[in-house]
């Protein structure tokens, strides 16, 4: 499939304020994305709120705007600049968030403004743990045993299915803010009121813990002609209950036999193709029980993700740019491998080195911080 | 005081033909192996390639750096025993992380008698192959047999693959049956389709075959029974089988002994489905030559193009040989080129455009490698049944997907389809 000619102008959000789980990684995905749309022809209007970042100079857009990461001021960035689409997968959940309350308050259809990369039943499904459930029933993968809660008595309620300890997740956060862990009643309660407040649904999930397991990203790209491909595998070093953002990850996946990743990977291509990504990268995680190799999904990112710098790093295949070009029309066979330069983008690389991620923790600049490593 | 200094490691020494020694530490047995040096670029299965009866003659160098973080266990084993001469890696792991581990990947080669080197610079050894093609090397892990001299006149002295007929060194004694599926061990895998009725009777002659090939011809819904490379035709039709499957194995394939004649006896009377070594032994039966690659292709990503959609698949390959093109279609056959290569352009695929037949380089099977290419077997199921319903169906219309189930735009979905409705 050609390059999309029914569209001129597309809107960027990028990731906003660099805030502890969300740093510079979107700003590294987000310039390679504007970059590859200026490449195709496309006028590029970019949103980011944070001026030291990359993408915000100059030449990464026609139009670059300095301004608050709000519906309101997106909103009359749209009126003046009649974007006929928004790629809101390169800026993190913020400008996933961003672009689900833009079309609730009607903008997108008031200002006949489409999506590529992402559509908004996609990132529901992917986003609403209720949806997700519902879909990896219907293909036949598990989740940890959960359950969602608007209150304190529905938790609780929950919570006596499942038993301690428990995960508590609040919805529709960055990075999973607000996610905590609960062993004993006498903290339940006051974590379960302190999720409700994180979320702006006021809704958290209460989740069968997977605390020790291990745990496996996958990075995966799909088309429009359905092709999909895994970028990368990586595994936690820290199990599951320290957030991918706080642990040492491992690019490829270090202890899973070709039988387990292979099912890993016939799982991954199925959440993508159920959730409807339709075109672009999307970062998928499992937990695998130590003990017998029991595999959950535990979540699907529907964009690029921050795990998506280090796949990209780690391999040399450069997800946003490819993420990109396959939200305006091409496929991945009509792509050059960046690498090898003649053989296409619908590969996967094989690699013959290791690629370590290692945090770096400055809890000497807040003094008086718990330094326990959790879920968020 | 004195303190006391671990045991030095055991060396290993590898001498290639062409005078290159690499000096590393020994895991596994200590004995001496020689074979053709290739390099697989696989991340995960040194399992299943180390007990791949296609590696037959070879030693094989695993790209990825560290090996043997898996341990072995007992369900991964592609046949009965290791049949490469010899395994070389970057760094061994000897305390596997796995719930299957059973054994570490140092001890199974110990008991199995495969030699290997470990600590050496396997990028420099494969850029070595690539550039000057495969060749014979000599892997001695017998610290009485170090000496650089003795090992290269050996190198010089082994044969290549050339002109030797390894099948019958792995193939089967006797016919055998199979009836297990593919393994079903995770909590929480995606489910499989269930085994389509009715089942159809089908012979695979055992050119070295991997056990994955054999399951997912079980749950493709074959009665398979597995006999010997040397079964002649007369002696396989007897048997009445629906279908005839020639598998995949090691080393040259105008060098197993008198099959080229029984194949073709075969392609007359009944569907035929190829893979690897079956596939190049399908192509000499048609006619056609065989030619050696540089340096082959051993990996779990290579780009193999199905030229009726133009759709690539991520694929498992595994061979030295290549069906050589021009002289297949030079042979007068009624034969089609259905897949290539895209990274040289070599034939993957070949289908009969009058007769049921039909063939793949690549493995569909995986095992290791991903399952992108499984459709392979449903195509098969489709031909098979198509053909036993009396319908006139050709190899060739199968791989075109012409008024097939079995299409290309989404092989998975397409393959449960077949499945469901065959």
């Amino acid at each position: 499939m050609p390059r999309r000619d029914d569209i001129e102008t597309i809107l960027v959000i990028g990731a906003g304020p660099i805030v502890i789980g969300q740093a510079c990684e979107f700003d590294y995905s987000g310039s390679q994305g504007c970059k590859a749309l200026r490449e195709e022809g496309y006028r590029v209007v970019l949103v980011n709120s944070n001026p030291a970042t990359i993408m915000t100079d100059p030449e990464f857009a026609e139009r670059t705007y300095i301004e608050p990461m709000t519906v309101d001021s997106l909103e009359k960035i749209i009126a003046r600049e009649r974007p006929d689409v928004i790629l809101p997968t390169l800026g993190g959940q913020t400008a996933l968030n961003l672009t689900v309350a833009l079309a609730e308050e009607g903008i997108l259809e008031r200002y006949n403004v489409g999506l590529i990369g992402a559509q908004l039943e996609s990132i529901h499904k992917a986003e609403d743990r209720d949806a997700f459930r519902v879909a990896m029933r219907n293909i036949g993968l598990k989740l940890p045993a959960s359950g969602y809660a608007r209150s304190l008595e529905e938790a609780r309620s929950v919570l006596r299915e499942i038993g301690f300890p428990v995960i508590i997740r609040p919805s529709f956060t960055l990075g999973g803010t607000g996610g905590s862990i609960a062993y004993r009643d006498e903290e339940f309660d006051e974590l379960i009121a302190w999720a409700l407040r994180q979320s702006p649904r006021h809704t958290c999930l209460v989740e069968q813990s997977v605390l020790g397991w291990k745990e496996y990203e996958l990075e995966v790209m799909r088309d429009a002609a359905d092709n999909v491909v895994i970028i990368c595998s990586i595994e936690n070093f820290d199990p599951m209950g320290v957030h991918t953002g706080d642990s040492i990850t491992v690019a490829p996946a270090q202890t899973l036999t070709d039988r387990e990743y292979q099912e890993m990977r016939d799982a991954s291509i199925a959440i993508i193709r159920e959730i409807g990504v339709d075109t672009g990268g999307s970062n998928i995680q499992f937990g695998v029980d130590p003990r017998d190799g029991t595999l959950v999904v535990i979540e699907m990112n529907p964009r690029v993700s921050r795990s998506s710098a280090l796949a990209s790093k780690a391999t040399g295949f450069p997800i946003a740019k490819i993420a990109a070009k396959l939200a305006v029309g091409y496929t991945l066979d009509e792509i050059r491998n960046d690498i090898t330069r003649e053989t296409p983008a619908s590969f996967e690389p094989s690699i013959d080195y290791v690629v370590t991620k290692i945090p770096r923790f400055t809890f000497e600049k807040f003094p008086g911080v718990d330094d326990t490593l959790t879920t968020s | 005081m004195t303190r006391s200094r671990p045991p030095s490691p055991p060396p290993a020494t590898l001498a290639l033909a062409d005078g290159a020694i690499y000096r590393g530490v020994a895991f596994g047995a200590r004995c001496v192996g020689a074979g053709e040096v290739c390099f697989n670029t696989s991340i995960t299965g040194y399992q299943e390639i180390l007990t791949d009866p296609s590696y037959a003659g070879q030693i094989v160098a695993m790209t990825y750096t560290q090996i043997g973080n898996v341990g072995t266990n007992p369900e991964d084993e592609e046949s009965r025993r290791p049949f490469l001469r010899g395994f070389v890696v970057k760094e061994i792991f000897h305390a596997p992380s796995n719930w299957r581990a059973s054994e570490t990947l140092d001890a199974r080669m110990r008991r199995h008698e495969i030699p290997g080197i470990a600590g050496i610079d396997t990028r420099a050894l494969v850029r070595r192959i690539r550039e000057g093609g495969a060749q014979v090397g000599v892997l001695s892990t017998d610290p009485d047999q170090q000496e650089e001299a003795a090992l290269l006149a050996r190198a010089r002295r082994e044969p290549g693959l050339d002109g030797r007929d390894l099948v019958a060194e792995v193939t089967c004694d006797a016919p055998y049956a199979w009836s297990d599926p593919r393994w079903r061990g995770i909590d929480g895998q995606l489910p499989r389709a269930p085994r389509p009725t009715p089942s159809y009777k089908l012979v695979a002659l055992d050119f070295g075959v991997k056990r994955n090939i054999l399951r997912m011809l079980h749950e493709h819904g074959f009665d398979v029974t597995v006999v010997p490379a040397s079964t002649p035709a007369e002696e396989i039709l007897r048997l009445a089988p629906d279908a005839v499957f020639l598998s995949n194995g090691p080393g040259d394939p105008t060098a197993v002994a008198g099959v080229q004649a029984e194949v073709r006896r075969l392609v007359q009377e009944k569907p035929v489905f190829g893979i690897c070594l079956g596939h190049q032994i399908l192509g000499l039966a048609l006619g056609g030559r065989t030619l050696k690659l540089k340096f082959g292709h051993h990996g779990g990503n290579q780009p193999g193009q199905d030229l009726a959609t133009g759709k690539v698949a991520i694929c498992a390959e595994n061979h030295g040989y290549a069906v050589d093109a021009d002289s297949l279609l030079a042979a007068g056959e009624a034969v089609a080129i259905t897949h290539v290569n895209l990274n040289d352009g070599t034939v993957e695929g070949l289908a009969h455009k009058h007769r049921p037949v039909f063939s793949v380089q690549y493995h569909p099977e995986a095992s290791p490698g991903p399952h992108d290419a499984a459709y392979f077997f449903a195509r098969f199921r489709e031909l098979v049944a198509r053909h036993v319903a009396g319908e006139a169906v050709t190899g060739a219309q199968i791989a075109a997907g012409a008024g097939s189930a079995a299409n290309e735009r989404n092989p998975r979905r397409a393959a449960t389809a077949a499945l469901s409705s065959a």
